[in-house]
């Protein structure tokens, strides 16, 4: 009945709870880029945030038999710049420093005299493939309780011969899984899989397992957490 | 099946004083806030998911990697993968709490019985079936929503729950692993979770094509949560 005061009632009812919806347009800050890309990177920290919130020190990354095993040459190989970075294995060195009490250089020798574990675990790319691989090496646990890492610091920031950087939270570092890796399918690192020493961290998505390592510090900062990171990936990406 | 055999029916408060205009208040403002802001997020996790997908468009293994499919530029949000990874991961908190929001107020104010799809819903699901696809006699319309609707919307929730549940297995397999496994695994995970957005797709495509079909008072009761003349008012 259009003009009748019963259907003016009514529309001016249907305005009323119209207008009740008007919360809905502050999605609309998404829209507006100066707004969004703040609004967009505190998404993601509340992600990491509630991600390392949910990180179970002791709760392990399933482990897989040998003949689960992805084959080594359908391991794919991915890397940011180049394949081998042209590391001089005979002459390579971490750097360690940092909060440690025994900063300096160490050799593969020194780093491979610690217990070693060898295990098979799921590596997932963070585009959506994965394989099972093997790998052995030295827990990052037991590296830094050798080079008297401070035992309270927050962050690992390691460096790589081809200028990739990552870093890790104290937490998962010192998870018992995560290891410093030379080897894989138990031969030593090739070169495309970052010889001679490598993260492998099956707490971690795959942008974290940095290769080619060349230093590593003990930090309670980390301006820049890693290559990847600082494009706008997820810092924290735990698995 | 008389009225009187079904409680909520019709799950609609009849305006007073202005039966003649056969008006039914058919959503609460909580449940139209959450549609339309599920709108919205359900839009962005499907374009940045898409996303997300055009990084690795297989399931198979890496190498050697067999695309499944191009996913088009045009239906993806984020630019490349880190920028969607973002959207993805930012609206995802927002799709979960319009989740449980919604569920939370549907409980504590009993109005999911308007949707849920419950056993007695069960025999009339065919005759809908009927009356859509094969020109079946259209059954009467006793309730807010019938039994095929109910069905839909009971689907499309628990497709929701699903998806966040994959999801958070491909996010976090291995603290989450007890999931995981129960999926079959990461693998299976992203293969379920690529399955349900494909599912909710084709609900939003009914959906879409039934409103277009019952007309603008329908559409605008999601809007303002009255209903002019709903074909269960006598």
């Amino acid at each position: 009945m259009p003009g009748s005061p019963k259907s003016a009632k009514s529309r001016s009812l249907n305005r009323r709870e119209l207008l009740k919806l008007s919360p809905l347009l502050v999605v609309g800050a998404f829209a507006i880029p100066r707004v969004r890309d703040p609004l967009l990177t505190a998404g993601v920290s509340f992600t990491d945030w509630a991600s390392a919130k949910w990180f179970r020190r002791n709760h392990l990354a399933p482990t897989f038999a040998d003949s689960e095993l992805t084959p080594l040459d359908k391991f794919y190989v991915n890397t940011y710049d180049v394949d081998d970075p042209d590391v001089d294995l005979e002459k390579w060195t971490l750097i360690v420093s940092g909060d440690v009490k025994r900063p300096g250089q160490y050799t593969l020798a020194q780093i491979q005299s610690l217990p070693k574990l060898t295990q098979n675990t799921r590596h997932i790319c963070v585009e959506g493939w994965d394989v099972i691989g093997r790998f052995g090496g030295v827990r990052i646990f037991d590296f830094l309780q050798y080079v008297g890492a401070k035992p309270d610091a927050k962050f690992l920031h390691v460096e790589c011969a081809d200028d990739y950087y990552e870093s890790l939270d104290m937490a998962s570092a010192l998870h018992p899984q995560s290891l410093l890796c030379y080897e894989m399918y138990d031969q030593p690192l090739t070169r495309v899989h970052g010889a001679p020493l490598r993260l492998r961290v099956p707490t971690k998505i795959g942008y974290k397992q940095a290769k080619y390592l060349t230093s590593l510090r003990v930090t309670d900062v980390v301006p820049k957490p890693g290559y990847w990171e600082d494009q706008g990936y997820p810092a924290y990406y735990g698995m | 099946m008389t009225a009187s055999d079904s409680t909520p029916v019709p799950i609609a408060t009849v305006e007073a004083g202005e039966t003649h205009l056969r008006t039914a208040y058919e959503h609460p403002w909580a449940v139209r806030f959450c549609h339309w802001l599920n709108t919205v997020s359900l839009l962005v996790m499907a374009a940045s998911g898409l996303q997300i997908f055009r990084a690795f468009p297989s399931f198979g293994p890496k190498i050697p990697q067999h695309d499944l499919l191009n996913v088009p530029r045009s239906l993806t949000l984020g630019g490349w993968l880190g920028g969607a990874l973002q959207w993805h991961m930012t609206f995802a908190w927002i799709y979960v709490a319009t989740g449980v929001f919604y569920i939370a107020y549907q409980v504590l104010s009993r109005n999911y019985r308007q949707p849920l799809f419950v056993r007695k819903d069960v025999a009339g699901v065919w005759p809908m079936i009927r009356h859509y696809f094969f020109f079946g006699r259209k059954p009467a319309q006793i309730e807010v929503y019938n039994p095929l609707q109910k069905m839909a919307y009971t689907s499309a929730i628990l497709l929701g729950l699903l998806s966040v549940l994959t999801g958070i297995v491909l996010y976090n397999s291995v603290q989450f692993s007890l999931l995981a496994t129960l999926m079959g695994g990461f693998h299976w995970a992203r293969v379920w979770h690529f399955c349900i957005l494909c599912a909710l797709l084709l609900f939003v495509l009914g959906h879409l094509i039934m409103v277009i079909l019952h007309g603008w008072n329908n559409f605008t009761s999601m809007l303002t949560g009255w209903k002019r003349n709903p074909e269960y008012l006598p």
